[in-house]
């Protein structure tokens, strides 16, 4: 049987001082049916921090999810929990805990049950379980529903109930499958703070999968942007939104319009571009390393634009095709014949002071240091 | 009042109107069918058990006679018992095999076009008609039957084994193989309702293959087993001519006494004996049902 030990989170602790540090290493998941799910992925994530998974759907980052809760065993590599290999061990055995998408409660249990289900098949004792299962369903404001079915729970509340289930285990990892997918926009926005409330507080680690950019640089301190089974970059979640490596990306975090340009000259880390255009762009090398006549791509921050007369270098001209309002910001979107849209966001202030239609001409500009290279994959 | 107001108001209890006619009219079918097959047959059986009758004919009036005949009989306690036993023994070996075939189908088979293929392949034996399926088994259990002669080729066996064939053996096994499929389907029903995601959340939570099915798939599963238990019981103990055939008329069933009753015009008697039936049947759902409220299960499910 059991002993009490392994309740308690376990002491293992890693350089950074917490529980629950990850690492992948070469982990691929192939299908029975033949689909690379996850093609060989490199990953790791700090002890005590909060992670996120982020891609399109079909990207292998619920896949990865479930290879680290144990629910899918990889067909290469290793995965570790604070240095030891747990391929192949339960999920009990790993100290990881998963709080499902659908949050697969269990409908027959009152919330009560359902919490204290990992505490009955350990056999504790009924009154010592509810106690316990008490004291976590106190903890995520669902006390007066204790004895309710999850049928009888609102959405945010049963995912309260999945999310209590989940942390009676005293995880080192706590594992969320979409956790935020299933609420109303309202909801969402306050579960995100309180997941993230909440894994401060417990100090553990937790991996967060969603498809939502701006879900995943709110609450992670690291992003994992992943896409075709591997991951493309991994980096703090200013890291991710401020500086992608690669166009994809840049496209896919949403803040970067991705141009393109072929080198010119190179002087003083500076490279001068030419764009297909024929504008002209200086864009800072840093360590990369660019040759005249090769073409590459570079990031310029939407929010970073200044509405400018045309210039000869670093900036954009193009035709006015749509104006949205978005509160803070007014995002306008230029069309340019033979290149994508170029997308701007102006601060609300400025904008109203000098309104632009839709149709006309506007440029807008950039200073040096909001332009960096992108990496092409 | 405008006379806009007035039309809008009589449009609107003329669609009142119409609408519960139009709902009596779509209960009448069911309610029709209910009186002539049910509550007629009911009440006629209910009054022939309470006349009298000599050795040629049925005599209207009021007596208890019937009843007491029959409830003081020997023979009676004793059919109850042997089909008490039956159906007991039947529904254990019906409910373990129907939930194991529902599991497998539901659980097991991954394509959802493959486990309806296998669950209508469940069904194929039902295309012929119960005679036959029961008659088969007559080539196989008898003492020259394929099963004896299997096992003496073989020498596992130097005499017959005389209990396969007109024993308590053949009656179940009959019983078994009509009516396991009466247990199938409300399992397989109640299963296909369980969330695939429970048995990860129940491994995440530490459980063993045993613990889920004993705390999530069994508990969901109830209804299903609860309704095929109720089939499979009423089946048995309202049967007379699996028993008649199948234990070579070595057994009798409480619906046998009821048939030899008829034969030699004892219709009174054979009515009363129905009643008594009747009785303890709705007896023994009452008793499963106050088990387990199979209305909340089936609302219940979202």
């Amino acid at each position: 049987m059991d002993t009490a030990a392994e309740i308690t989170p376990s002491p293992a602790r890693t350089v950074t001082g917490h529980a629950g540090a990850i690492e992948l290493a070469g982990v691929a998941k192939r299908f029975p049916n033949g689909a690379l799910a996850v093609n060989g992925i490199n990953l790791r994530i700090a002890g005590g921090s909060y992670c996120c998974l982020l891609g399109p759907s079909g990207c292998g980052k619920t896949t990865t999810l479930r290879m680290i809760a144990g629910h899918e065993e990889p067909t290469a590599g290793e995965i570790l929990i604070d240095g030891s290999n747990v391929v192949g061990l339960s999920p009990r055995a790993r100290g990881t805990a998963m709080m499902f998408q659908s949050y697969a409660l269990f409908p027959h249990l009152s919330v009560r049950d359902n919490v204290a289900f990992s505490l009955r098949v350990r056999g504790t004792p009924r009154a010592e379980r509810y106690r316990e299962a008490d004291q976590v369903i106190e903890q995520v404001q669902l006390t007066e529903f204790a004895a309710r079915l999850p049928g009888q729970l609102s959405g945010g509340q049963q995912q309260r109930v999945a999310l209590a289930r989940a942390l009676i285990t005293r995880p080192r990892v706590l594992l969320l499958d979409e956790p935020l997918s299933a609420l109303d926009e309202f909801l969402r926005l306050q579960m995100r703070a309180e997941l993230r409330e909440m894994q401060r507080r417990l100090g553990i680690t937790f991996v967060h999968v969603t498809h939502t950019q701006l879900e995943a640089v709110a609450v992670a301190d690291q992003v994992v942007v992943m896409a075709h089974g591997e991951v493309r970059q991994s980096s703090s979640a200013r890291g991710i939104y401020a500086e992608p490596r690669s166009a994809y990306v840049a496209q896919f975090m949403g803040g970067q319009n991705v141009l393109r340009g072929t080198v010119e000259s190179v002087a003083a880390g500076i490279a001068t571009l030419r764009g297909p255009g024929g504008e002209g762009y200086a864009v800072r090398l840093g360590a990369d390393k660019a040759l005249a006549g090769q073409t590459v791509e570079f990031a310029v921050r939407r929010d970073r634009l200044s509405l400018a007369s045309s210039s000869t270098v670093n900036s954009i001209t193009g035709r006015v095709r749509a104006i949205e309002y978005q509160g803070t910001f007014v995002k306008m979107t230029l069309t340019r014949s033979g290149a994508p849209d170029f997308v701007a966001y102006v601060d609300e202030g400025a904008y109203f002071r000098a309104p632009v239609a839709v149709g006309t001409m506007a440029s807008f500009g950039w200073e040096l240091d909001e332009a960096h290279l992108l990496v092409s994959e | 009042m405008s006379a806009s107001a007035t039309l809008v108001a009589a449009v609107g209890r003329r669609r009142e109107r119409s609408w519960s006619l139009s709902s009596l009219l779509l209960a009448l079918p069911l309610a029709a069918v209910l009186v002539c097959f049910v509550v007629a047959p009911l009440i006629s059986v209910v009054a022939v058990s309470v006349f009298r009758y000599d050795n040629f004919a049925v005599i209207p009036g009021f007596t208890l006679e019937n009843y007491a005949s029959v409830l003081s009989s020997r023979l009676t306690l004793s059919l109850y018992l042997t089909m008490i036993r039956l159906a007991a023994i039947t529904w254990a070996v019906t409910l373990v095999l129907g939930f194991c075939v529902a599991y497998f189908l539901v659980f097991h088979v991954r394509s959802k076009l493959i486990a309806i293929g296998l669950f209508l392949a469940c069904t194929v034996p039902f295309w012929t008609s119960n005679i036959i399926r029961m008659i088969s088994w007559l080539p196989l259990l008898g003492r020259q039957g394929i099963i004896n002669q299997a096992l003496l080729t073989t020498g596992v066996i130097h005499q017959p084994l005389g209990f396969l064939l007109y024993s308590d053996f053949s009656v179940i096994v009959s019983y078994v193989h009509l009516f396991t499929i009466f247990m199938i389907v409300p399992i397989f029903n109640a299963m296909s309702r369980i969330d695939p995601a429970l048995f990860e959340a129940s491994r995440d939570a530490g459980a063993s293959r045993w613990q889920t099915m004993r705390l999530v798939v069994l508990p969901l599963s109830k209804s299903g087993i609860v309704l095929g238990s109720v089939f499979v019981i009423t089946l048995v103990m309202g049967d007379f001519y699996v028993v008649k055939v199948m234990s070579g008329g070595s057994l009798a069933s409480v619906v046998s006494a009821m048939v030899d009753d008829i034969s030699t015009l004892l219709f009174p008697h054979a009515a009363a004996s129905a009643v008594i039936l009747l009785v303890v049947l709705t007896l023994l759902v009452a008793g499963i049902m106050r088990l387990v409220d199979i209305r909340r299960e089936l609302v219940a499910e979202r």
